[in-house]
């Protein structure tokens, strides 16, 4: 009996003889992360340098470890996983960057008072000035810019949601993969690419030339965006349309109604979250662009509610102009506060749509009823 | 009468299938209608700055010495974001499909996709308030130290608002596109290739290169030129964190400008012929973007058609 087990266990032990110990990789990154804030100490401490030198002395002293004990082909091994998890991190730099940034430059700007209820209007560089000399409340806010945003945003999505839509539906329950079909789904995607900025030069041209030279209003704005948020909505759509099963069509049909009853009645309800998720995150793709309302809407000072005549502000335009031409150039601070602040409302926007998307997707589902 | 009623019904469901699915077509249509409009009344405004006598143009050389500089300007920052983020994207692409523990999987894919949520003029707002600040003494030393190279030849900007800097912003919108792309191809590997690798005793790495990587190549190409797409259409990141001047070779000088940056900071003030002068310079742009777009999608379908996944 002891005869047959003792093999086995010498074979375990060959086996395993070639392998680092499980705990290598912790030992490694508590030496990397002495002997890192040892190097940073010599030069001048800061975290994002002890970051970088600890992970750069971990991935070397794994892999020169490994490739010592294991071999070279379980080094390279160890090398590429940590470059893998490496990128990953590198890559959450900016995001938390990003974030960090406008959450401490942008809290000040959305305390300030009225910063929600009132608008640019009247609000001059002398204020600023003041703000900034004598201590006075920074004035202005982005009243008219939220406006500007939800109401253009709002006409897009009326445009967007029916055409986008329809469209889908052509795809997916019209089309019968014909040569039309196949050439509405290669422009969408080929539609998808196009610059915002030239989405943007295409709605004013049109508007130039339809109207007259000039025309700068929400409404331009709006058929901008459209043509930004219709290959989203309609590639969504598309996805959720076509995984409604085939035996609820089927179902409707053999009652004998009629297919744009089906349609209408079974096909989309099935599909509805899905399809609002979409829409959703087409939303929240076109509620931060910025270049084509730049240049169909201008950018206003004023509230201004009519999206058919005369410019507007948006929240994207807000925060450029705010920080490329501050309200008082001598003193650029103030500006440079309320473009921070509205930037904090602009991601918050987005977030809290994306967020929606997915409840929608979630709460909304179709019950399979298994 | 119960034939006649049945039959007035019948008409009556006929029409509105025929009212459906005409509504259907033509939103179709106006799709197909909206692509060739966007060329259409692009090409109508721009035919005057195209035909004006050249001492007119911004320059006074003409319109093509006027869009040279800035579509080169374009090209180099959109390289510089492909060059920094395609290798970061495949390893963020290859954690999340076949390094990070399945529960998790998702939840990255999720944090990476917030990456592409956040708008651009935000983007735009930290590279130039953040990312130009804290990255100009590396400016300084890369001019100090590599200033040989006619890229990173000095003075640095004091200010670090550089085409390199814009191209670093860039990199970080075009790295969730690249991301999620290659990661849904990653998913694709068949399993089969994947397990047989193993069996023979490969590392995880090298069953990535073996089986992962050459069944995805396509997919990463076609991922990229999506990037690229991007990349070259992308205005805030640019106008905001680029201060603009003549075409130059340094990285780390001011100067530069990309054609979207250009419209942008141009197009508000601008009148007569300067609109179009810039619509003509947007012309241009949605032309490169679409052969970028085209291609890449071009490549996208014939990786389906005759890739083993399906």
């Amino acid at each position: 009996m002891t005869s047959t087990l003792t093999p086995v266990r010498s074979k375990r032990s060959a086996l395993t003889k070639g392998q680092l110990p499980k705990y290598a990789p912790y030992v490694v990154l508590a030496a990397a992360l002495i002997i890192g804030a040892a190097i940073m100490a010599l030069v001048g401490f800061n975290a994002f340098g002890w970051g970088i030198v600890s992970a750069l002395l971990f991935a070397i002293g794994l892999v020169s470890w490994s490739a010592a004990s294991e071999g070279s082909r379980k080094a390279k091994d160890k090398l590429a996983t940590c470059l893998v998890v490496g990128s990953f991190l590198v890559a959450l730099l900016p995001l938390v960057s990003v974030i960090w940034t406008v959450l401490v430059n942008g809290v000040p700007g959305l305390l300030a008072p009225g910063f929600l209820s009132t608008s640019m209007n009247g609000v001059t560089g002398v204020y600023d000035n003041r703000a900034v000399e004598e201590g006075a409340p920074v004035l202005g806010g982005i009243y008219h810019a939220l406006l500007g945003t939800v109401q253009i945003t709002l006409l897009a999505t009326l445009i967007s949601v029916p055409v986008g839509l329809l469209t889908a539906i052509y795809l997916v329950e019209y089309g019968n993969d014909g040569r039309l079909a196949r050439a509405i789904t290669f422009f969408v995607d080929v539609m998808t690419g196009i610059p915002s900025i030239v989405a943007g030069l295409f709605a004013a041209a049109f508007f130039f030339a339809v109207v007259g030279p000039g025309t700068k209003t929400g409404a331009v704005a709006a058929v901008a965006l459209s043509v930004l948020m219709i290959p989203v909505v309609v590639r969504s759509s598309e996805e959720m349309l076509k995984i409604v099963p085939n035996e609820l069509r089927e179902a409707s049909y053999a009652l004998g109604v009629r297919k744009w009853r089906t349609i209408v009645k079974v096909v989309i309800p099935t599909a509805i979250s899905g399809i609002a998720s979409g829409v959703t995150l087409a939303i929240a793709r076109v509620i931060g662009e910025t270049a084509p309302i730049l240049v169909t809407a201008g950018f206003a000072t004023s509230i201004n509610s009519n999206v058919f005549s005369g410019w507007m502000a948006s929240l994207p335009t807000f925060i450029y102009t705010q920080i490329l031409n501050p309200t008082s150039p001598a003193n650029p601070d103030p500006s440079n506060q309320r473009a921070w602040g509205a930037a904090l409302v602009l991601i918050i926007l987005v977030m809290v749509l994306n967020l929606a998307a997915r409840l929608i997707a979630r709460v909304f589902a179709p019950k399979t009823g298994r | 009468m119960t034939a006649t009623s049945l039959t007035t019904t019948q008409g009556a469901g006929r029409a509105g299938d025929k009212v459906f699915s005409g509504a259907a077509l033509a939103a179709g249509c106006l799709i197909l209608a909206v692509l060739f409009g966007v060329a259409l009344f692009l090409v109508v405004q721009a035919i005057p700055a195209l035909t004006a006598p050249s001492a007119e143009i911004q320059g006074g050389e003409g319109f093509f010495a006027y869009i040279w500089p800035i579509v080169i300007g374009t090209l180099i920052a959109a390289v510089i974001a492909l060059v920094i983020a395609t290798p970061i994207a495949i390893g963020v692409a290859l954690f999340i499909s076949h390094f990070a523990p399945r529960g998790l999987a998702s939840g990255l894919g999720y944090v990476v996709d917030l990456l592409a949520a956040i708008p651009s003029v935000i983007y735009g707002a930290w590279g130039a308030a953040f990312l130009a600040k804290e990255i100009s003494p590396a400016y300084n030393w890369l001019a100090a130290n590599m200033g040989w190279l006619p890229i990173f030849q000095g003075p640095a900007s004091a200010t670090g608002k550089t085409i390199l800097t814009a191209g670093i912003v860039l990199s970080v919108m075009v790295l969730p596109i690249i991301t999620s792309l290659s990661r849904e191809i990653f998913l694709q590997t068949p399993k089969l290739h994947e397990e047989a690798a193993l069996a023979l005793g490969a590392t995880r790495w090298e069953m990535i290169k073996m089986s992962v990587l050459p069944f995805a190549r396509p997919g990463i190409i076609s991922a990229v030129m999506l990037g690229l797409g991007r990349a070259l259409g992308e205005t805030m990141a640019v106008a905001l964190v680029l201060s603009s001047g003549a075409l130059t070779a340094s990285l780390i000088q001011s100067g530069n400008q990309t054609i979207a940056a250009e419209i942008a900071l141009n197009f508000p003030e601008a009148s007569g012929l300067k609109v179009s002068t810039l619509i003509a310079a947007g012309l241009v742009l949605f032309i490169i973007t679409l052969a970028v777009n085209m291609i890449a999608r071009w490549i996208i379908s014939r990786h389906k058609e005759f890739s083993g996944a399906n």
